[in-house]
Formats: C-alpha cells, sequence, structure tokens
C-alpha cells in the first residue's frame, strides 16, 4: 500500500493543471516567461510520468498506483484511478509529446506584427495554458477506472480543445484572413458539436450503466474494477439487449473520437485549420483517448456485446484503413492529406483491438504510442515548412529538397515513418496488428495489408510534389533550412522512431500482461496454428 | 567467428549514418571513408568465408543472435543472423562488387556537389542488403527487404531535381510495395500454420507440420509475389527501365548485379516450401520463363544503352528465377548464374557508365558509334562481358546459363520441352540484342552529336578509379564460370543448404551445348546482319509494329498508367467528392435539418452551435432526472 502514501497519478495530472493556471497569469508583456514556465511544466510532467512507468511492475496486479475517494457518494460516483500498462503507455505517450509541442508552437501565438494590439486576452498565454489544461484532462481520462469520472474528463477535455481548435488557427491560409478565421470558427464548431454529440450518446449510457448496477448489486456504481468481478462472479448480469445498447452507447462515442468511418468527418477540418502543434494533439494525443477506451471500457465492461459486433467493427476498421488512405492520396492540402492517413492509421487501431489477440491488441496499444510519435514528426515538420511558405497547398511547393535539404530529409524520415518502413517504429506496430487480424480473420488482414501499398503513394506523392523537382518558385529559392530550435524538435522524435524499431522491448514488456488481461475480459485466446494442431493430434 | 557477422552490416552502416548526419565537414572525405567501410566489410567477409571453407561440410553454418526484437506471446521475432553457404556467397559477392562500384563512383561522381551524401546512400544499401542475406528469420529479411527498396528509392531519386528521376524513385518504391505485401502475407501465413517465420523451424521439416497443400502453396505464391517485385519479374517489372534514371553505378550494383537478384535469393532460400507446393513451383518457372522473353524482347528495341542493358537484367533474371522453379536440380545454377551475372552485368554498366561518362552523358545508342578507338580498355572489358552475356563457349555466362537450359530440359514431360526451347530462344535473343549493343557502341561509324549546350563529345578512357573496377569484373566474367564448374566446386558448396538433385535432360548434354552455340551464332549474326554491315541512322526508324511496342515496353506502362494512374486519379477523385459532399454532406445536413426544425438556426454557425449544445445539455439533464425518478420509485 506504499502507492497510496503519494498520489502519483493525481499529481501526474494536477502539475499541468496548475502549470495552466499559472501560465495564464503571467503578466500580457512577459510571453517568454510564459513559454519557458509551460515548457519547463510539461518536462516536469515527463518527469513524473516517468516515475509512474518505472514504479509500475509489469509482472504485478492488473491496476497499479491505484487511488480510491469517495466523490459524489449518492451516485457511487469515485475518484478512482489506476493504471495498467497500457494506461501507463498512453500517459508516458502524453508526457513525452506535449514538450515537442510547446516547443513547436514556440512561435505560434505570437501577436502578428501590425496587428491591432491592446486585447484585454493574452493569447500567447492562453494558448501554453490550453495546452497544459489538455495535457491534464487527457492523463486523467488515461488513469481513470470509474467510469464516471472518465466520462467527466472525456467531455471536459473538448472545452480547451475548442479554444486551441477555433482561437488559434493556421495563418496560412489560401483565401486570406477573413475566410481564413470563417474556416477556423467553422472547424472548431464542428468538432465541438460531432464530440458532444458523442458524449451525449454516452452520458446515455453512463446513466444505463447505473441503473443496470444498482438494480443488480442493490447499489449503483461505476467503479471498473467493482463491475468487472461482478459480471466474473456472476453477480451482474446484463440482457443481451441491455449489453448491447450500452456497448453501442459508449463505442459511438469512442468512434468519433477515434475517428472511425464514417464519422471521420470533423478531422481534416479541426486539423488543416488549427496550427501543426495543436493538430498533434489531436491526432496524436486526444483522439488516443477514443481508441485507448474501445480497449478498456468497451471490451472490459460488455465483452459479449464487443463480441457481437465485432464483424460491424471490423469492416467499419478496413473501410476506414483503405478510405483515409485513398483520400489522402486525393488531397491537395498539406495537412488534410496527414489528416486523411491518420483515419487510416486509426482504422489499423481499432482493426487490432476487434482482432482479439494478442498480437492484434498488443500492436494496437504499440500503434498508438507509434503513431502518436510519427504523426508529430511528420506534421511538425509540414507545420515548418507551411510557416516558411506561408500555404498548405501541395501545388505551391516544389524543390524544397534543393534549398532546405536537412527540412526534407526530416520530413521524409517523418513520412516513411508514416509508410511503416521497417526498422522505424510503426512497422513493428502496424506488422503485428496484420498479424493479429490475419490469424484470426484472413480476409480482413489481407485487405488491410493492401493499405500499406496505398500508404506508399500518399507518403510519396507527398515528398515528390513538395520536396522534389526544379526550384521554380522564388519563394522556395530563398526558403531557409530548419533552424536550431526545430532541428531540437525533430531529432529526438527520430531518435525515437528509431529506437522503438529495432528495440520495442520496453513497450511489449508492460504492454503484454495488460493485453492478456483485456483478452481473458473478453474470454480469447490466441487462435490454434496449424502446427499446434497436429501435435495436438499426435 | 559468429561475433563477425554482426560487423558485416556494422561497418556500412556507421557508414552511412556518419555521411548522412556528419553534414557539410565531411563533403572532401565522406567518400574515401564510405568505400573503406565497404572495404572492411569485404574484409570482413573474406575471413569469415575462409574459416567456413576450413570446416567440415555440416558444420558451415554460423549463428548469432543478438537480441529478442518483438516479443509478444507466440510471436517471437530476433535481430538474428544465420550465415550458411548460401548466405555466404550473397555476402562476397555484396560486399565484392560493392566495394568495386564504391571505388568506381569515386571517380564517377567526382563533380558532384552531393557526393558524399550518394555514399551515404550507397552504404545504406549494403546495410540493408547485408541483412537481407543475413537474416535467420523472414521478419528481418522484411527488414532487409525494404531497406534496399528503401535505398534504392532514394539512389533512383538522387538527381531528384529532375522530374523525372523522382517519379522513377516512386514508381520503383510504389511498384516494389505491391511485391512487399506478398512478402507479409507469407509472413501472416507462416505464423499461423507453423506458429513462427524463423528459417530453421519453418524450413527444416516442412513435410512434418501438417501444412495444408494449400496453405504452402499459398505461401510459395505469395513469396514469388514478392520475389517478381523486387526482382522486376512479370507483371511487376515496369519499374526496372524507369531506375536507370539513377546515376549509373547504382544501376550496376543495385539495379544489375545485388538488389534485383533478392528474388532469386526468396525463392532458394525458401526451397523447402516450393518442393512442398509443386504448383506453386509450375507458376515460377512460368513466370520465369515470360520475363525471360519479355525482357529479351524489350532489350531489344531499347536505343538507350541502360535501358537496352535493363531489358537484359529482366531477361536474364528471369533465367534465374525459372531455374529457381525447378526445385532441386535448378537452385544451384540459379544462385550460380546470379553470381557469375553479378559480374558481368555489373561489368557492362560500369562500361556503359565509362562511355557515357566520355560522351558527355549521352545514353542514345544511335549516337555512339566507333567507340573502341577512344575508349580501348572501357572497350574489351565490356567486350569481355558482353561474351560472357551471350554464353560465348569458356566464358563465366557460358557455364552458367548452360546448365540452366539443360535443367530446364530435364523438367521432364511436355514442360521441359518447353522450357528447354524457351530458354534456347532467350540464348538467341540475348545474343542478338548484345551483339546490337556491342555494335551501336564501339563499331561502325561515329554518329556523335553535339549535346544540349552544343559541345561535341569528346571521348576519352576514364580515370582509374573507373578502370579498375572494370578490370576486375572482367575478370570475374572470364573466369568465375570456369571455376565453379571445375569439379562442380559451386554446386557441392551449395548443396548443404540448397540440395543438389541431377537432372536428367532427354536430349544428351553435348546436343544441348551445341544447340545452345547454334543458336548463339544465330543471333549474333542477324544482329551482325541488321547493325554491322550497313550504317545507322541516328534517327530510329519507325520500325514494326512489335518493335514498337517493345520500345513501349510492349505497352505493360501504357496499360498502368490508364488503368492504374488515372483510375486511381478518377477514383480518389471521386471520393474526394463523396466524402465532402454526401459524408459530410449527410452530417452537416442533419445538423441544419434540427437547427431548422428549433427555428432558431441564424446566419451564423456559432449561434446554432450554443443552441444545439444547449438543447443537448437539456436532454442529458432530463435523462438524469429520469434516472433520480426511476431510483426514488
Amino acid at each position: 500500500m506504499a502507492d497510496m502514501s503519494f498520489p502519483l497519478l493525481t499529481a501526474t495530472a494536477v502539475l499541468p493543471a496548475l502549470g495552466a493556471v499559472a501560465t495564464a497569469a503571467v503578466p500580457a508583456a512577459r510571453r517568454t516567461v510564459a513559454k519557458w514556465l509551460a515548457f519547463a511544466v510539461s518536462l516536469g510532467t515527463l518527469a513524473l510520468a516517468l516515475v509512474v512507468a518505472m514504479r509500475f511492475d509489469p509482472g504485478g496486479d492488473r491496476y497499479q498506483l491505484t487511488e480510491s475517494r469517495s466523490w459524489i457518494a449518492d451516485f457511487g460516483v469515485r475518484y478512482e484511478l489506476g493504471v495498467d500498462g497500457i494506461g501507463v503507455a498512453m500517459i508516458a505517450l502524453t508526457a513525452v509529446l506535449i514538450p515537442f509541442v510547446i516547443a513547436a508552437g514556440w512561435n505560434d501565438a505570437d501577436p502578428v506584427e501590425g496587428e491591432k494590439t491592446g486585447r484585454s486576452w493574452r493569447p500567447t498565454q492562453g494558448f501554453f495554458a490550453l495546452i497544459l489544461m489538455v495535457e491534464a484532462m487527457v492523463i486523467i481520462s488515461f488513469a481513470a477506472t470509474d467510469v464516471f469520472l472518465f466520462y467527466v474528463f472525456f467531455e471536459a477535455m473538448l472545452i480547451p480543445m475548442y479554444f486551441l481548435i477555433g482561437g488559434f488557427g493556421d495563418r496560412a491560409h489560401s483565401r486570406g484572413e477573413e475566410e481564413g478565421a470563417k474556416q477556423r470558427s467553422y472547424a472548431a464548431v464542428k468538432f465541438l458539436l460531432y464530440n458532444l454529440a458523442g458524449g451525449l450518446v454516452m452520458l446515455a449510457a453512463v446513466v444505463g450503466l447505473y441503473v443496470v448496477t444498482a438494480d443488480q448489486l442493490g447499489e449503483g456504481t461505476f467503479s471498473l474494477q467493482q463491475i468487472a468481478e461482478a459480471r466474473a462472479s456472476g453477480e451482474l448480469t446484463m440482457g443481451t439487449n441491455a449489453e448491447r445498447m450500452l456497448f453501442l452507447g459508449f463505442f459511438i462515442a469512442f468512434a468519433i473520437k477515434a475517428p472511425l468511418w464514417p464519422l471521420h468527418t470533423w478531422l481534416p477540418n479541426a486539423m488543416g485549420e488549427s496550427t501543426s502543434p495543436v493538430a498533434v494533439l489531436i491526432t496524436a494525443v486526444v483522439d488516443k483517448v477514443g481508441t485507448f477506451a474501445m480497449l478498456r471500457f468497451c471490451l472490459g465492461l460488455f465483452p459479449e456485446a464487443s463480441a457481437w459486433a465485432t464483424p460491424a467493427v471490423i469492416a467499419l476498421a478496413l473501410i476506414s484503413i483503405i478510405y483515409g488512405a485513398l483520400l489522402a492520396i486525393g488531397q491537395r492540402d498539406i495537412k488534410r492529406l496527414v489528416a486523411y492517413a491518420s483515419i487510416s492509421h486509426f482504422g489499423f487501431i481499432v482493426l487490432g483491438i476487434f482482432a482479439m489477440t494478442s498480437q492484434g491488441q498488443g500492436g494496437a496499444t504499440l500503434y498508438m504510442v507509434f503513431h502518436g510519435i510519427s504523426t508529430a514528426a511528420l506534421m511538425l515538420v509540414a507545420g515548418f515548412l507551411i510557416s516558411r511558405r506561408g500555404s498548405r497547398l501541395i501545388a505551391d511547393y516544389g524543390g524544397v529538397q534543393k534549398t532546405a535539404p536537412v527540412l526534407a530529409g526530416t520530413f521524409l524520415v517523418g513520412g516513411l515513418a508514416t509508410l511503416s518502413l521497417p526498422g522505424l517504429a510503426p512497422f513493428i506496430s502496424e506488422f503485428l496488428v496484420l498479424v493479429g487480424t490475419f490469424s484470426r480473420y484472413p480476409v480482413a488482414g489481407i485487405v488491410a495489408t493492401a493499405g500499406i501499398v496505398l500508404a506508399a503513394v500518399y507518403v510519396l506523392l507527398l515528398y515528390q510534389r513538395t520536396m522534389t523537382g526544379p526550384v521554380e518558385k522564388p519563394e522556395i529559392a530563398k526558403m531557409p533550412d530548419l533552424r536550431p530550435r526545430e532541428i531540437a524538435v525533430v531529432a529526438p522524435l527520430i531518435a525515437m522512431l528509431i529506437f522503438f524499431g529495432l528495440f520495442p522491448k520496453p513497450l511489449t514488456e508492460i504492454v503484454n500482461p495488460a493485453v492478456e488481461h483485456t483478452m481473458s475480459d473478453v474470454r480469447k485466446t490466441d487462435p490454434e496454428t496449424a502446427q499446434s494442431d497436429a501435435e495436438a493430434a499426435k | 567467428m559468429e561475433s563477425l557477422i554482426g560487423l558485416l552490416v556494422a561497418a556500412p552502416l556507421l557508414g552511412a549514418a556518419v555521411l548522412l548526419c556528419g553534414g557539410q565537414r565531411l563533403n572532401r572525405t565522406g567518400h574515401l571513408l564510405g568505400t573503406a567501410l565497404a572495404a572492411v566489410s569485404f574484409v570482413v567477409a573474406a575471413v569469415l568465408f575462409f574459416d567456413m571453407v576450413g570446416r567440415d561440410t555440416d558444420d558451415r553454418a554460423l549463428h548469432q543472435h543478438l537480441w529478442s526484437w518483438v516479443p509478444v506471446n507466440e510471436f517471437q521475432a530476433d535481430i538474428a543472423f544465420q550465415l550458411d553457404q548460401l548466405s555466404m556467397t550473397f555476402v562476397l559477392l555484396i560486399t565484392g562488387v560493392g566495394t568495386l562500384i564504391h571505388l568506381y563512383s569515386i571517380g564517377y561522381m567526382e563533380h558532384d556537389e552531393r557526393r558524399r551524401r550518394f555514399f551515404g546512400y550507397l552504404n545504406l544499401f549494403l546495410a540493408s542488403m547485408l541483412v537481407l542475406v543475413l537474416a535467420d528469420n523472414f521478419l528481418l529479411l522484411y527488414v532487409g527487404w525494404e531497406g534496399v527498396g528503401l535505398a534504392s528509392y532514394l539512389l533512383i531519386g538522387f538527381w531528384q531535381h529532375k522530374k523525372s528521376a523522382a517519379t522513377a524513385a516512386k514508381k520503383a518504391f510504389v511498384v516494389n510495395r505491391v511485391g512487399d505485401a506478398g512478402l507479409a502475407i507469407a509472413i501472416f501465413l507462416m505464423f499461423t500454420t507453423f506458429g513462427t517465420f524463423a528459417f530453421g523451424p519453418v524450413l527444416d521439416d516442412v513435410e512434418a507440420s501438417g501444412a495444408s497443400q494449400a496453405t504452402l502453396t499459398g505461401i510459395g505464391l505469395m513469396l514469388l509475389l514478392a520475389a517478381c517485385g523486387k526482382s522486376a519479374q512479370v507483371p511487376l517489372q515496369s519499374w526496372l527501365g524507369d531506375a536507370m534514371e539513377g546515376p549509373t553505378p547504382v544501376s550496376a550494383l543495385i539495379h544489375a548485379a545485388t538488389m534485383v537478384t533478392a528474388g532469386v535469393y526468396l525463392i532458394t532460400r525458401s526451397g523447402a516450401i516450393f518442393n512442398a507446393a509443386p504448383d506453386a513451383q509450375t507458376v515460377v518457372v512460368v513466370v520465369g520463363a515470360v520475363t525471360l522473353l519479355f525482357g529479351a524482347i524489350v532489350g531489344c528495341a531499347k536505343d538507350d544503352i541502360k535501358k537496352a542493358l535493363a531489358g537484359s537484367t529482366m531477361s536474364q533474371i528471369g533465367y534465374m528465377i525459372l531455374a529457381a522453379g525447378l526445385g532441386p536440380i535448378g537452385y544451384a545454377f540459379a544462385i550460380m548464374h546470379l553470381v557469375t551475372h553479378g559480374f558481368f552485368k555489373a561489368g557492362l554498366f560500369l562500361g556503359a557508365g565509362s562511355v557515357m561518362h566520355g560522351m558527355n552523358e549521352e545514353v542514345d545508342m544511335r549516337k555512339y558509334g566507333g567507340l573502341r578507338k577512344y575508349m580501348p580498355v572501357t572497350f574489351i572489358t565490356f567486350g569481355l562481358g558482353y561474351l560472357a552475356i551471350i554464353g560465348f563457349p569458356g566464358l563465366s555466362g557460358f557455364f552458367s546459363k548452360d546448365a540452366i537450359i539443360e535443367a530446364a530440359f530435364a523438367k521432364g514431360g511436355t514442360q521441359g520441352w518447353i522450357l528447354g526451347v524457351v530458354t534456347l530462344l532467350g540464348a538467341a535473343i540475348t545474343a542478338y540484342y548484345m551483339t546490337r549493343v556491342m555494335l551501336l557502341t564501339f563499331f561502325g561509324e561515329k554518329r556523335w552529336q553535339p549535346d544540349a549546350e552544343g559541345n561535341m563529345p569528346h571521348p576519352h578512357e576514364s580515370p582509374k578509379t573507373m578502370v579498375i573496377p572494370m578490370v576486375v569484373l572482367a575478370f570475374g566474367s572470364v573466369f568465375a564460370g570456369g571455376l565453379f564448374k571445375w569439379g562442380d566446386a559451386f554446386v557441392n558448396w551449395l548443396e548443404p543448404v540448397t540440395q543438389f538433385e541431377h537432372g536428367h535432360p532427354p536430349l544428351s548434354v553435348p546436343v544441348i551445348t551445341g544447340l545452345t552455340v547454334v543458336v548463339l551464332l544465330i543471333g549474333v549474326g542477324a544482329a551482325w546482319f541488321q547493325y554491322g554491315r550497313a550504317a545507322i541512322p541516328v534517327v530510329a526508324p519507325r520500325g514494326s509494329l512489335l518493335t514498337r511496342a517493345a520500345r513501349r515496353d510492349l505497352l505493360q506502362d501504357d496499360f498502368n498508367h490508364v488503368v492504374l494512374v488515372r483510375g486511381g486519379e478518377h477514383l480518389t477523385r471521386s471520393l474526394v467528392y463523396v466524402d465532402n459532399k454526401i459524408v459530410d454532406g449527410a452530417v452537416n445536413g442533419t445538423a441544419a435539418f434540427y437547427g431548422g426544425l428549433s427555428g432558431r438556426l441564424r446566419r451564423a454557425q456559432n449561434g446554432f452551435a450554443r443552441s444545439y449544445a444547449v438543447s443537448m445539455f437539456g436532454g442529458a439533464a432530463l435523462l438524469v432526472a429520469a434516472t433520480l425518478l426511476m431510483r426514488a420509485v
């Protein structure tokens, strides 16, 4: 019970929350102080997250570093935190990426020269405070083992995200500042409504879950562990239809967040209109809460309904993979291309989760982490590129390799990670998802494999059109290469992609046991091989 | 000794890292460092080779386990190497030819401002290719497999300010990815069938595994798909001709001697699976036979010297694939031809590069002519390579190709006759197109033209760093075949890995050899008849329908363009429309509909958002209230 002595998980979430408040409070004239403060807080959070990872014992209990306090006693709502290996990986991913988001967005919220000053609010301070606020809420979501607690933060993080998207748009807009502001506002509202709608459906299901538990256990509860234990012991049984309805309530909310086809259309708008660091925040961090929650809540609370829905979910995942990749090929806007590529990648993650094999789910978990890193690398370099030329349109580039070789080289590495080149981390997760899917659903595995060919097309087309060819535009001819701050952002990301590509063991070690627990939640074991069949026959 | 295996890979990998991250300050020494590290790898290979020869036949394989790579339950992949006779053969070829081509590139790329980067990419290629042939499991092989694909992409597109080079590079990678997907599926199948994809457990006892015939055929066909991509076999051959956009040393090393032969390695390495899946083997020989003719016909029609040689490469690899598809009667010969081809084709490409170097980078053979007097060493080394590839008796190609033709006949039955005739026909065409290249380039009148800037070429012999590799490779082209054949040394060397059975062709061996020589003379004669006697027009004549089709790679590119590129563009464009108007339209439509219902939709989206949010929270509050009520009741 040493864990009880210091609430480590709470501290990991509270630190960025306090940091957000402090950053927002920095006087308007001291922008630089606010930036460094936010950066320092994000590093502190990273340090705490690493302590979490080190204190976590892969061979120990399923949920560790647990905290439990009464919160709304009347409704059985508790403040319950705890992490399994999957949660540790996701918290680590979040804490690792935020410093990069802050460093990459260093100048994104500075007032533009000539902009009318004298505003009462402080945009720079606000920008970094909001990022830290999102971090705090995401960390709580990954650590919450109480369904209601999770729901509250799952919804609450929409608020800072709404302001980040709507308030700090990408200044590179082809049709002028005013049109840009309009598009931005549309994107932010669409993001908010879409996710609120999902949240509403989920709320109904959360309430429904409470009713079911209250009905059968005498006292309603939202505690994941309590419900799981009650289900295992037979104390709590759900009617088939009730379970399915509840499952759908949760799943739709997560599928919007993830996002899964056909609920994906908010993502290209949101990622296209926001600044690159915020786009990274959306796709690499916030969206992962959706896929993470599928693993933890959909499979953990509703195993039978999950099995029932599997064929449909796999079909949607496959559509996402192929459709997202084809749409990415057809994009003219760099950031929207990356957004559609992410939709394809989320398809892989969902596919891996619902393949219900240890390779599929382990792969999906690694996929969440590695996709976060690779998209950050690609998107942040894309942001550096866009900030130089002031345009998001692919056609406005060409020949950058000649004038900015380091920028082009890092962009290529980010792209190669996105197409899952072996040797880089995303290859491992993608291959595991595919092999895990194939071993249970061979046809689905083969269809998904077509996605790797399409990924090569959209990545290399993007690279070809922006980086190669003759330098024909004067803006390209005088384009500066990456600056030291920018290299400092990209280099560690690339180093991580290579390191985990060759040595993913630190992650697989903590993820594997968690996946085994999830597999036993849904009462599944890996399919037997023909070889073991033959041995059994002997 | 085992610990040296990792060094083979580590040396060029280090070179790649240093050269690519080192920055401008290495510009003046980078090429030397790259070449030195390639040479280190070759020396280590030689040490390992002599050590291997010194041990018993059954005790030659070495293993080095580095670390556990991806452990997820049953799925266990390791970073581990295996060096047996088959790998050793490739390691020597890759590091040997690789070092020579590094040396050659010092001169060839002398005036290129990005030479350091070029050597970085070459080192990266060496490291990846070595991983490919040293891996002890299929997943690690896959890393090398795509690694060489990446190096190939980077090097084809090395002069990426040229649009054609950038396009060719992308095409090569994408077409190869189709093949790679095949390799991935083969690995999935192995995992679900055998529970592993390590060479030993999969290949040692395929029969006893309980795998069904259908599964094994499936694995075989997927491996073949992979081989087709990497080795430019029909139907995935279209990228190789375009790949000639890369600098010529790259064409010699990657697109002639080593990388493109990886498909042959894959099939030979997986021989145990193919032996147990005769249907898959049949498809392999068909692919080999078709490509053998396809490449040869294309090679006859090209006026670009590198593209003519590229057609030839496809065709020669067709021979190897065909031989590998014959099973234990062919594996050893496939590899033997692969090695001799590595010598003479690399030599031919380096010769072509030397010619281009002297001719202001002109590639059109119709604008060459009479060069033998101006570039004597290039002429002699190229000429020896020429004699080797057409199978002139006594030279390397003669021994290795003849063995394949015999094995093809020995396949037996009608199939054997068909394959035998196809390989003979291929030999005739080879003699024809190579004689054409020889005559157009080195003989006849000077047909030199001024280049784009109006400078007439002044052909001259190339610098020493370029000439030495050509001479060394010419030695290999002349003597390697005889050496391998002597006492069946090569077959005996590989036998423990690939197995070997003597084929029994329906015709006696001297008859087949005699036929080979006859078709060779017919091919040479036909070419001389057409290109040796009369003056050659600088502008190509219109030509027959077949000639025109062959110039366009037998219309395969046109097919790809219309069906895949155009079709793909239409598909993605219409999907973009669907996504914007229908999928997203439905969302916006729903929102507008409810907004309209509530009667509060104002012009601005913002007002609408607030009202929508309010109504949703209102609904939620209602739900909670209802629940409370239910509890109270």
